[in-house]
């Protein structure tokens, strides 16, 4: 059907940009926008599809870069290997956290605090504890050649990334049609009245949690690949979760192209920014927070939603529908 | 190991910390209570006062203590003008939004301060900085002593304010039925603003009497962030008991897990309980309702 | 006729308020029926403990023969019993044709049967020519039809609705009616809380009156409003017995009338 045509086109024009330009700058800037993409398609799969916020997914994001790097480092796999590993250990932790957070019903703020009282947890963990190198990080040993995941040029990342960004859109696409998406987009809109007709809530938003756990962890698998080092502040720190949610929101939850448009938004304003202000500390973040308010404030269906919303409702501002009779 | 000269100290010195992360708590709850918003802003409105005081000190030379009269009216400010310009406008009723909004706001502040003081941890120094007092087996420090005092002080005052002035009969009025405190003629919004604006003025107070014996960095906030809530939920949310019990609980129990665990681990305690409580009981101890 | 559902010796309190005491009822297959009474009585309280949304604390409920007594919502919506929302739950961000279709997906597991029996749904409630408009643009009486939609979806036994008919105006009211018929007459067991005694005079074959929270009468729609416990459950202590003095005042008045009216004209 159309959205899965829309994938096809996308992965041939993305993946053919390689084989037409040998600029290091383009070629970087694709590879690290898919990077942003990925983070915030799996992000929308539980915040957007799910309505479940989570401020603390870069808890998913350094399990999949640990299990990466440890797997390799300690366990003697290859990486290629660890990859998928990364991904399931990343679902594990999310079956956890859902599975604990859902149990006892929390939605919400609460849910939010939960996710970032998680992550917090790891960090701490993860600067105490001997084999997740302490507060030193790991550092993955240099050794080029795509059997070990170490690709010379950008090419091989990119091919990386964009078969992970295919993976994370088809599930997208697959939400959108599926009988399990649409009783995770009931439970979304009315959590009563979906049980009422027949979804079980737990179950329902503990699947999505998995998979975005597991798609997260992708990403933080990728990012060891590429920077070749990890520690906690990068693993489970407020940039990656921030960097997830923002791109998600601002390109518009719950569609299909959302997360796209938005991660790849901001990394454009990031470079433009960069580019006027200099490598300035915070910089990046302060846009990504005005960023985000200012969505929320005038743009809440984000980019994606710039086609459904009249510039009267605009100017008006949209109001909530607890305001209507 | 485990004798009493360790353990008082201990005991002490997180009685007199979660005084101070009580009346964090407590702007908190006013803001929850009343306001039905989580403010994932606190932590880092906490740091800006942080950040203030210690540039009063540095540049003006102003003593935090002194710095009171400063900071408080400066935060109130600042909280009026953030609730009234930024969340309101910005939320649309929804409390998704709201949630979304003081997110984006904390994460700009965080990184303003990131921008203009770099990531150096920052404390001052004090003529009293130094200076001990005996209680039984233990020396606590001055300044320890003082925020301890200070922040039941300032808890008093806040709570003097919400139950006997006309200011507080509204903000009550607010919290329990919205729309009827409108019919009333209350200005809804003004009162939100007034809410926020107290409670971001008692984390102006609160940074006056952290400063002496702490220090602070852009990421301070996030750790406080966590501790408030952890306090907030505990205690249950809306509660001002709860917050102040809460508070001294928290204090002690990071005390002493610090000193059972290490510094790092011990923090991992007060998360661990946070998530319990969330989970377990998540109307808190004091609970209004969650 | 069997019993669909029974529920026997059911009750629920909050705290120190007896919501529901010591009901029990037994609803009888293929029949629509009512369960009224003044506001505050219980009636959705026990739309909830019956459908699982709250699990009652002494008592059972028994449905086609299985006890499922607490049972979660969804496990008894895939037995059979759905539920409507007094205050309208539309999946607001969703069109009517994907609301419906989440009931759809009950039994059938394909997207595209799922969308397409949405659509014959639909049809059965009126909604056809709104499908594609959002749930939230809807007026309340399309979300009552989308609700009540949503709910046969799920191509259900029994369907609890409650107040299907509150906030509609007469003519509405008059559209809704036969809707509703058309569902009990497809064969769905129907009991249904409403207000509004001229759909219950007109629709129901038995009827429930539920007042602070306990069963005060039973029977056909005629019987129960003559009922004197059911009318001073409505207007008051006492009103029964002046309803009858005025009634009986009334009747003398107009012998009385009738009387010199005769001798006048002798």
């Amino acid at each position: 059907m159309k959205d899965f045509r829309n994938i096809a086109l996308f992965v041939l024009v993305v993946g053919a940009v390689p084989l037409f330009t040998d600029s290091g700058v383009m070629l970087n800037f694709v590879m690290t926008s898919l990077y942003a993409c990925l983070l915030s398609q799996a992000w929308n799969v539980l915040g957007g599809f799910g309505g479940q916020f989570s401020f603390g997914h870069a808890l998913f994001f350094g399990t999949g870069a640990y299990v990466q790097a440890i797997a390799q480092m300690q366990w003697g796999l290859s990486p290629w290997v660890a990859l998928p590993l990364a991904m399931a250990f990343a679902a594990g932790v999310g079956a956890f956290v859902g599975a604990a957070s859902f149990r006892y019903g929390l939605k919400g703020s609460y849910f939010a605090l939960v996710t970032l009282a998680f992550a917090e947890v790891f960090r701490i963990l993860a600067t105490s504890v001997p084999f997740t190198g302490a507060g030193v990080g790991l550092m993955l040993p240099l050794k080029e050649s795509a059997t070990n995941m170490q690709f010379g040029s950008r090419a091989g990342f990119i091919w990386l990334m964009l078969g992970l960004v295919t993976l994370a859109l088809c599930i997208t696409a697959w939400l959108r049609h599926s009988r399990f998406g649409a009783y995770l987009q009931a439970v979304r809109d009315n959590e009563d009245a979906a049980r009422a007709i027949g979804v079980n809530p737990f179950s329902v938003k503990l699947i999505a949690t998995i998979l975005s756990g597991g798609l997260m962890g992708a990403g933080g698998a990728f990012y060891v690949q590429v920077f070749q080092y990890i520690d906690p502040g990068i693993a489970f720190g407020a940039h990656t979760s921030v960097e997830a949610l923002v791109g998600a929101i601002v390109g518009g939850m719950g569609t299909l192209w959302g997360p796209i448009l938005g991660a790849v938004s901001l990394h454009i304003l990031a470079d433009v920014t960069r580019n006027l202000f200099g490598q300035l500390p915070g910089i990046n973040m302060v846009i990504y927070g005005v960023v985000l308010i200012v969505i929320v404030m005038f743009l809440p269906r984000g980019i994606a939603g710039l086609g459904t919303i009249t510039p009267l409702q605009w100017l008006r501002g949209s109001k909530s529908d607890g305001d209507k009779p | 190991m485990l004798d009493f000269n360790i353990l008082f100290p201990s005991v002490l010195n997180g009685i007199t910390t979660g005084a101070v992360y009580a009346l964090i708590a407590l702007g908190l709850t006013l803001i929850y209570g009343v306001l039905h918003i989580i403010n994932f802003a606190h932590g880092a409105s906490l740091m800006v006062a942080l950040y203030g005081v210690y540039m009063l000190k540095q540049h003006f030379g102003v003593d935090p203590y002194l710095a009171l009269p400063i900071m408080v009216p400066a935060m109130f400010v600042l909280g009026y003008a953030l609730q009234r310009g930024v969340i309101n406008r910005a939320s649309h009723g929804k409390d998704e939004n709201i949630l979304l909004v003081t997110l984006g706001i904390s994460i700009v502040l965080e990184n303003l301060a990131l921008l203009f003081f770099k990531s150096d941890t920052r404390t001052i120094e004090t003529a009293y900085t130094l200076t001990t007092v005996e209680i039984g087996p233990a020396f606590i420090a001055l300044p320890k002593l003082v925020s301890f005092a200070g922040a039941l002080v300032v808890s008093a005052v806040l709570l003097l304010i919400v139950q006997k002035t006309d200011l507080g009969r509204a903000i009550r009025a607010v919290s329990k039925e919205k729309q009827g405190a409108r019919l009333m003629g209350i200005d809804v919004d003004h009162v939100y603003a007034m809410c926020f604006g107290l409670g971001l003025a008692s984390l102006g107070a609160a940074a006056c009497f952290l400063m002496p014996a702490y220090y602070v960095n852009p990421q301070v906030g996030n750790g406080f962030v966590l501790v408030a809530f952890t306090i907030v939920v505990l205690g249950g949310m809306g509660s001002f008991a709860g917050a102040l019990l809460g508070g001294l609980l928290i204090g002690v129990v990071e005390s002493l897990g610090g000193l059972l665990l290490g510094e790092s681990l011990g923090q991992v305690g007060i998360f661990v309980i946070f998530i319990a409580v969330l989970l377990l009981r998540p109307q808190g101890f004091f609970g209004a309702k969650a | 006729m069997s019993t669909l559902l029974q529920i026997e010796g059911v009750g629920k309190s909050f705290g120190g308020l007896k919501a529901v005491q010591n009901v029990s009822l037994s609803v009888t297959e293929g029949r629509l029926s009512a369960l009224i009474g003044p506001n505050g009585a219980g009636k959705t309280t026990l739309f909830a403990l019956m459908s699982g949304f709250l699990t009652p604390d002494t008592g059972r409920v028994v449905f086609a023969g299985q006890d499922i007594t607490g049972q979660p919502p969804h496990l008894n919506a895939r037995m059979g019993l759905t539920r409507t929302f007094q205050i309208v739950q539309p999946f607001a961000a969703q069109t009517v044709r994907e609301n419906i279709a989440v009931g759809a997906h009950l039994h059938l597991p394909s997207r595209a049967q799922a969308l397409a029996f949405a659509e014959s749904v639909a049809s059965q409630v009126g909604l056809t020519p709104q499908l594609d408009k959002l749930a939230s643009d809807l007026t309340v009486a399309g979300r009552k039809r989308l609700e009540l939609a949503r709910a046969l979806a799920t191509r259900p036994r029994l369907l609890l609705l409650d107040e299907v008919l509150a906030g509609l105006n007469p003519q509405e009211i008059a559209e809704m009616i036969p809707v509703v018929q058309g569902i009990a007459q497809s064969g769905v067991t129907v009991l249904m809380i409403e207000h509004v005694m001229q759909a219950v005079m007109s629709l129901a074959q038995e009827v429930w009156v539920l007042a602070q929270g306990q069963l005060i009468a039973q029977g056909t729609p005629a019987e129960v409003t003559n009922n004197k416990a059911v009318v001073e459950a409505y207007l008051g202590h006492g009103t029964a017995e002046r309803l009858q003095k005025n009634v009986a005042q009334a009747q003398m008045d107009q012998a009385d009338t009738a009387r010199a009216v005769q001798e006048a004209q002798a």
